[in-house]
């Protein structure tokens, strides 16, 4: 009793001083605040605000018109019980990301290491545009759908009835056995994008003076140059270029609508962010769409999490 | 950091033989000619007259090039009833104010947030790097909802300011800020310069290869904007929007479509260009680290 009646005084001096101790901390770091401010309120206004407002109407019926209406988790127990097309989504998306993903990262890693041991310079700057060009080009992947046309004046067709190894035009974007691989190799065409490029500029940040080290430690070969050298000095591109991957690979949709139609034959290419847009804006059932924005969002928050973790063992 | 001597000296190589070179280079070669095919068959088909378009075996290369293609989007154009050059200087306008902006705010955060150890910082970013990850097509209406509130609806003010804050140019300039040595700022913070001029003048200097690639995220970004559903008034609607109306018009407007495409991937890959070497001269000036 005696202890008690001790403590709180104490505790509340305690939370005095700490508060204390925080506001002298932030006096002098005004600077610090002052830099961050239009950024910040900028962010809070059209990013975080809205995210928020979105994981909320994850709990309601809104069709956009009417008020929402509160309806707690049925949202979520609909979606996993009552929607198989959503559960096809979910699988589309995990054999999208799981093999678009990790090849895409590596790929865009490798080229860029590649790439950047091009001695010309006009060369080099030259295999940079030439892997970024898909991605640069706006909607130049619209061009895929002239290669895989279902007609005979499509390039595929036309190519391999010319060469006899058919006689009637297959129709790509409506059978599954095609139009999943055909999708793989448009979202790996394009996948040299923002990872890459950053990878580019972080790899000629290197410090030179880092690889003579190196070689006086004992660094043999090009690949250990890569692995205890380059590869550390540059963790923050990685880190860079893993988060946007993450992000991209599970928000694969414009592309495959572009090319597949949309909604796709038989849902072959739908995504979770098919489904999501096929509810948010075409049935407009934003309460609906908002859970499944907000699932995503916890998926890729654990992928992060996950990826953060293996990359802090980089060089070691 | 570095030994200054050593700095222009060529960097040291690994043991690697000519035969290594030549299957890396081959490789990037061949690759290379996959990714830039399809480019190459956009630009073809836009100059392919109609009739070579729809023609069995169909070709790769065009035959008998024509602009036919390009004065019929032109015609087109001119036939509407905003001019073009109006839609041009929107999405000209939007992109050019929209990326400096961004530029400007995205890398003074980036800098405080990654050079300042003050209380929230971590807090800060780790926000930000999660909102990156909440899909864009649910927060457009609470989004749109915000712009109405604001009164900013149909105006330039709700395609520039939003672009201003994207997480992802934010999250790169931070990465990069990251790997600026501390000592050189705190030399100039010991030489009296403010915290302002520290940004400005050290730190900025230290990451121009992720300023320009920004600049490119950004301006491909909103270069590419329709931004539709804030905009109503024709005269404030942006290039990619109305040339997207003329090709939507279906298969009879095939070579006007592929014409839209190369002239939406003409600029951006200009302005890409211009940069990289921009990032190759910086290197070979100056070096980037000490």
């Amino acid at each position: 009793m005696d202890k008690k009646t001790k403590l709180v005084p104490l505790l509340i001096s305690y939370g005095k001083l700490r508060f204390k101790q925080l506001g002298t901390e932030m006096k002098k770091n005004r600077s610090a605040y002052l830099l961050i401010a239009p950024y910040c309120i900028l962010f809070l206004m059209f990013y975080l605000i809205p995210v928020c407002i979105s994981i909320g109407l994850g709990f309601t019926n809104f069709n956009v018109l009417e008020p929402p209406k509160f309806v707690g988790l049925q949202n979520y127990i609909d979606l996993f019980f009552a929607d198989d097309i959503f559960l096809k989504a979910v699988k589309n998306t995990f054999v999208f990301a799981v093999i678009t993903g990790p090849v895409g990262y590596f790929m865009a890693l490798f080229i860029a290491w590649m790439i950047n041991d091009i001695k010309n310079q006009k060369l080099r700057a030259f295999m940079t545009l030439l892997f970024y060009a898909p991605t640069i080009s706006g909607q130049a992947y619209i061009i895929w759908k002239f290669i895989f046309s279902s007609d005979i004046y499509g390039i595929a067709n036309g190519w391999l009835m010319r060469l006899g190894a058919i006689s009637q035009p297959i129709l790509y974007f409506e059978d599954a056995a095609y139009c999943t691989p055909i999708s793989i190799i448009v979202i790996l065409w394009m996948s040299m994008g923002t990872g890459f490029l950053s990878f580019i500029a972080g790899l000629q940040n290197v410090d030179r003076s880092l690889y003579e080290a190196g070689y006086m430690d004992g660094v043999k070969n090009r690949f250990q140059e890569l692995w205890y050298i380059t590869l550390p000095a540059m963790k923050e591109q990685l880190m860079f270029g893993a988060v946007m991957t993450v992000t991209s690979s599970f928000a694969i949709h414009d592309q495959l609508a572009a090319l597949a139609g949309f909604p796709s034959v038989k849902y072959c290419v739908h995504t979770v962010v098919s489904h999501l847009v096929d509810y948010g804006t075409v049935r407009f059932e934003m309460g609906y769409a908002s859970a499944i924005a907000t699932l995503l969002f916890i998926v890729m928050l654990g992928c992060n999490k996950l990826i953060q973790n293996v990359l802090g063992k980089v060089g070691r | 950091m570095a030994i200054p001597f050593l700095r222009h000296h060529k960097r040291k190589q690994a043991s690697r033989s000519a035969a290594g070179n030549t299957v890396s280079f081959l490789f990037l070669t061949v690759l290379g000619i996959f990714m830039a095919l399809p480019i190459v068959l956009s630009v073809s088909n836009s100059l392919k007259p109609l009739e070579e378009l729809f023609v069995f075996p169909p070709k790769f290369l065009v035959r008998n090039p024509t602009f036919d293609n390009f004065r019929d989007l032109f015609n087109l154009m001119s036939e509407s009833w905003v001019p073009f050059t109006r839609y041009m200087f929107n999405t000209v306008f939007v992109t050019v104010v929209g990326t400096f902006g961004h530029v400007m705010v995205a890398s003074m955060c980036a800098f405080a947030l990654a050079k300042k150890k003050f209380p929230g910082a971590k807090l800060i970013f780790g926000i930000i790097l999660a909102a990156l990850m909440f899909s864009v097509q649910v927060t457009a209406i609470p989004n749109y909802l915000i712009m109405s509130g604001l009164g900013w609806l149909d105006t330039y003010l709700a395609l520039v300011v939003p672009a201003m804050a994207k997480p992802l140019g934010l999250f790169l300039m931070k990465q990069f800020m990251e790997q600026i040595p501390d000592a050189l700022l705190e030399a100039a913070r010991i030489d009296g310069a403010t915290e302002f001029q520290v940004f400005y003048k050290i730190a900025i200097p230290q990451v121009v290869p992720a300023l320009l690639t920004l600049i490119i995220f950004c301006f491909q970004d909103l270069w590419n904007m329709q931004g539709a559903t804030y905009i109503y008034s024709e005269e404030l609607k942006t290039l990619p929007y109305a040339l997207g109306q003329i090709s939507a018009a279906g298969i009879s407007r095939s070579g006007v479509t592929a014409a839209v495409t190369v002239i939406m991937m003409l600029v951006p890959i200009i302005l890409f260009v211009a940069c990289q070497s921009n990032i190759v001269e910086t290197m070979a000036s100056s070096g980037i680290k000490d």
